[in-house]
């Protein structure tokens, strides 16, 4: 499918978690929608690695688009994740002052969130701090609580929203990274890397390429760095240390470095906050794992004995805009949803919503409901507060395969690497495959399944048949 | 997730005289040592789909020395210790994981069967130990394709006929990193270098100099790969030379990193035993009894990483020991504990008394940090020498340094702290 014959109505472009929820948005119309992405799955940029909170947005800027649409969407992704069993544990926060400076700059912090519309955060004093976190490092001074943020499976959310759009009949169109574009009368033309696509109205979703694709339509009016962001991520057994989100007080210079609880039942010491220019350098350092180290020896010590399954990076699409940049441009048939940074996780489904009310009003795309709209996806559980399929014997007795379990570490069983190859959007490498099922994603890191989940995915979840029985030898 | 394992419905419960949970050397020979002895069953639970452990993908001779006095391939010694260990009637139950524990010697087991409960009255564990992968040794840079652990690399080579990439740099250069270099020729990748932290290279003398001629390879030593370079493949590592900090970067499309083990310690953790602190091992007495009352442990899971042999007599060690708890013969608890002291990391067993029965194989199991030709060990006892014994064996960092029993015989366990180290050496 090199060149598209019949124009699409709208091609988003981008397939992280905020393009395709606009996908998925838009395909409730009667429109013919793509989801188009440079690389070989979605949510392959920033959506793929970030902290994974969903946040209340108490800390937004006051007033801006994005505390709003943050905001909303903490609302519209809970409710959709009960829908489609997106894992979600609302663990909460507590913000931690170290020093008179951070103490001091609490009450601030509580009247900001009352301004961003959330009513329940609370002044609390070191003994309460330390009765929440008993294993938190020596020295914290107070503490503000966030009782409502939560953390999520972003891989889940991403892959949700996708397979919604998909099912509602978006083509998701991948490996096409968008050279140049060509904008005509009654429509714009994509010269992608494998080939043309065209469609009436285009929406950049781009991410951290957003700025790029702004420049195409003609635009000079925002710049994204990317922001590296490292993070350590420590084994299950670390679990028991920390059951809330530890943020530090934020500072000019960002958010700083947290201590969270992840869904899949291990602990995340991170993220540092580093400019680069590469968008495509998500390589680890030497100085960042030297940084969280120290930042962890002060935070939570006892952490720091446990061992590390996972590191990685992750680029914030950081803007030089100071907020959201989600405009019509009904010229160009052309929205631009840009500087959508690290909050885009939460807010992505009502930044769709807000494309969705900008394209009512300029009026330049029929939006007639569709009367067929499937039900939301039901997405496979790979969070650990909830019952994995190797747990459930209901389940193992209507299908054995979920019985055999292939990753020992994360306890991924063949049914659930077989399944997701049925899926509407079915892995075609080892990371996807990690990030649908969190196999070879444990502290062996492969050691013991890292040959068999390769083999799986050649034969894309086909177990022979011998081997999928149980083995008894008995004299 | 305790509550749920109890609770789910349609659970069979198996009562087996003894549970052993792992099919590798040590829980093979464990349970043919056992069955024909306990009046009930013996049963072992087998996580993979192949019982035999480590050994069945370590296609090269060498297994079965200590044990069987015999020089067999691993796949060979993997199948004699499942055959002897069914033909004593021990039941193997392959593709059976334990997730976890439903009580004191009650596992719950997951199996394409259903969920298991196995009450027991003994439990041995038998759980191995593995390679720490790179996120756990923290080697920053790209998160390219191509790096593995030995375990992954043999798995990949031996089970699965796979292949990896034509250029190898090895991270280790120990026994099982000479393992490694030959799992990587025999599928045609040239290890274009060897790394260790220490001054020289730690496996036998006898293997790492022909070893370096046969496979063309060069071991750089006081070296360290600090970074992996490459996406989405591999293309590269940086090393660093420990003493000099120069750096320089060697071209490769595959990185193994072999060595740095870890217990496989997980069960031991969910009970709640207690540790050792270094080697993370469930910490024993003489008789392999861990913390918790009839619950054993026995092989590498104790000593991160000693040889397939050594870790099978372990299993014949324990036999006498579970028959004797069975029969309600309890030797005295122990008194004191043995601490390693530099250049030792972790000594096993670490628990004693004045009326311990001798450990497996009259040895202690110590790791040493540094390389020393003829060590003289030094047990004190409150900081005083009580102990001296001189080996005619070599210390060596990567593989276990045995030393006779006896060196603790006649102390009083309840007289104070007592640690193994090495004498000053002039």
């Amino acid at each position: 499918m090199s060149t598209t014959a019949q124009p699409y109505d709208v091609v988003v472009i981008g397939a992280g978690i905020v393009g395709s929820a606009i996908a998925r948005t838009l395909a409730g119309y009667r429109l013919r929608v793509a989801l188009l992405d440079a690389r070989d799955d979605v949510g392959e940029g920033t959506s793929k690695a970030n902290t994974a909170i969903l946040h209340t947005g108490f800390d937004a800027s006051p007033g801006t688009l994005e505390s709003r649409l943050v905001h909303e969407g903490y609302h519209l992704l809970a409710a959709y994740a009960q829908e489609t069993g997106i894992p979600v544990e609302r663990t909460g926060a507590l913000l931690v002052a170290w020093d008179e400076e951070q103490r001091d700059a609490l009450p601030g912090l509580q009247a900001k969130a009352e301004k961003n519309g959330y009513h329940e955060c609370r002044i609390v004093d070191a003994d309460e701090v330390y009765a929440q976190v008993p294993h938190l490092g020596p020295g914290a001074l107070a503490g503000l609580t966030v009782p409502d943020e939560s953390i999520i499976c972003t891989w889940t959310t991403n892959f949700a929203l996708a397979t919604d759009a998909v099912q509602r009949g978006a083509e998701l169109l991948l490996e096409r990274y968008v050279q140049s574009v060509d904008i005509t009368d009654q429509t714009t033309t994509l010269h992608t890397s494998r080939g043309d696509v065209t469609a009436r109205w285009v929406i950049n979703a781009a991410g951290l390429g957003g700025d790029i694709i702004d420049g195409l339509f003609g635009y000079d009016r925002f710049t994204i760095t990317p922001r590296r962001g490292e993070l350590l991520v420590y084994d299950k057994q670390a679990r028991q240390l920390v059951d809330k989100i530890v943020l530090p007080v934020p500072t000019a210079r960002g958010k700083g470095v947290l201590v969270s609880p992840t869904i899949y039942g291990n602990v995340m010491l991170g993220p540092t906050a580093e400019d680069i220019t590469d968008k495509t350098n998500t390589g680890t350092t030497e100085k960042g794992f030297e940084f969280l180290l120290g930042k962890g020896q002060q935070l939570m010590p006892e952490l720091l004995e446990e061992e590390v399954t996972a590191t990685y990076a992750g680029l914030r699409a950081a803007s030089s805009h100071p907020d959201y940049l989600i405009e019509a441009d009904r010229e160009r048939r052309y929205v631009v949803v840009g500087g959508v940074r690290s909050t885009g996780l939460t807010s992505g489904m009502a930044v769709a919503q807000y494309v969705d009310h900008l394209l009512h009003e300029t009026g330049g795309l029929e939006l007639v409901e569709r009367d067929d709209v499937p039900p939301p996806p039901r997405m496979p559980n790979i969070g650990e507060a909830f019952l994995r399929p190797y747990q459930d014997a209901a389940r193992i007795a209507a299908d054995p395969a979920y019985g055999k379990i292939v990753c020992f570490c994360e306890r991924v069983t063949a049914g659930e690497i077989r399944d997701t190859f049925c899926s509407p959007l079915p892995p075609t490498t080892v990371e996807g495959l990690r990030r649908r099922t969190r196999a070879m994603n444990g502290r062996c890191q492969g050691f013991f399944c890292g040959a068999e989940v390769g083999e799986l995915l050649k034969t894309r979840g086909n177990v022979p048949a011998a081997a999928s029985h149980i083995q008894e030898v008995s004299s | 997730m305790t509550t749920l394992d109890v609770e789910a419905t349609g659970t069979q419960v198996l009562t087996p005289a003894v549970a052993i949970i792992g099919a590798g050397p040590s829980g093979l020979r464990a349970a043919a040592e056992l069955a024909p002895r306990v009046n009930g069953e013996v049963l072992v639970l087998e996580r993979e789909s192949v019982a035999g452990g480590i050994p069945r993908h370590s296609d090269h001779l060498g297994y079965g020395i200590r044990d069987r006095h015999a020089f067999l391939t691993g796949p060979r010694y993997a199948q004699l210790l499942r055959d002897e260990a069914a033909a004593a009637g021990a039941r193997i139950l392959t593709n059976a994981m334990v997730t976890g524990w439903a009580g004191d010697r009650s596992l719950a087991v997951t199996s394409p069967e259903g969920r298991i409960q196995v009450d027991a009255q003994a439990v041995i564990l038998a759980t191995g130990a593995r390679e720490r992968p790179r996120p756990a040794r923290l080697i920053p840079g790209d998160r390219g394709r191509g790096v593995y652990t030995t375990g992954h690399l043999q798995n990949l080579v031996h089970l699965k006929h796979g292949r990896v990439g034509k250029k190898a740099v090895v991270v280790g250069a120990e026994l099982v990193s000479w393992s490694a270099v030959m799992t990587l020729q025999h599928v045609g990748c040239r290890t274009v270098l060897m790394t260790t932290e220490y001054p020289k290279a730690d496996s036998y003398a006898a293997f790492t100099g022909p070893g370096r001629v046969m496979f063309r390879t060069k071991v750089a030593t006081r070296t360290r790969v600090v970074r992996i370079l490459g996406r989405p493949d591999v293309t590269g590592v940086e090393v660093e030379h420990l003493d000099t900090g120069e750096r320089r970067t060697i071209e490769c499309d595959t990185v193994i990193l072999t060595g740095d083990w870890i217990p496989d310690n997980e069960l031991a953790r969910a009970a709640g035993l207690p540790i050792d602190p270094v080697s993370k091992s469930p910490l024993v007495d003489t008789a392999l009894r861990t913390g918790r009352p009839g619950v054993f442990a026995i092989g590498n899971v104790l000593h991160p990483v000693d040889t397939a042999d050594v870790a099978a007599l372990d299993g014949a060690a324990v036999a006498e020991h579970v028959v004797a708890y069975l029969a309600g013969q309890l030797p005295g608890d122990a008194q004191g504990s043995l601490t390693a002291e530099r250049p030792f990391r972790w000594v096993s067993p670490s628990l004693w008394s004045a009326t311990a029965p001798a450990p497996p194989r009259d040895r202690l199991l110590l790791w040493s940090e540094e390389f020393v030709a003829f060590p003289t060990v030094v047990v004190r006892q409150n900081g005083k020498e009580v102990a001296r014994k001189r080996t005619p064996w070599p210390a060596a960092p990567g593989r276990v340094f045995r030393v006779p029993a006896s060196i603790v015989e006649g102390i009083d366990w309840t007289a104070g702290p007592v640690t193994i180290g090495m004498a000053e050496r002039r």
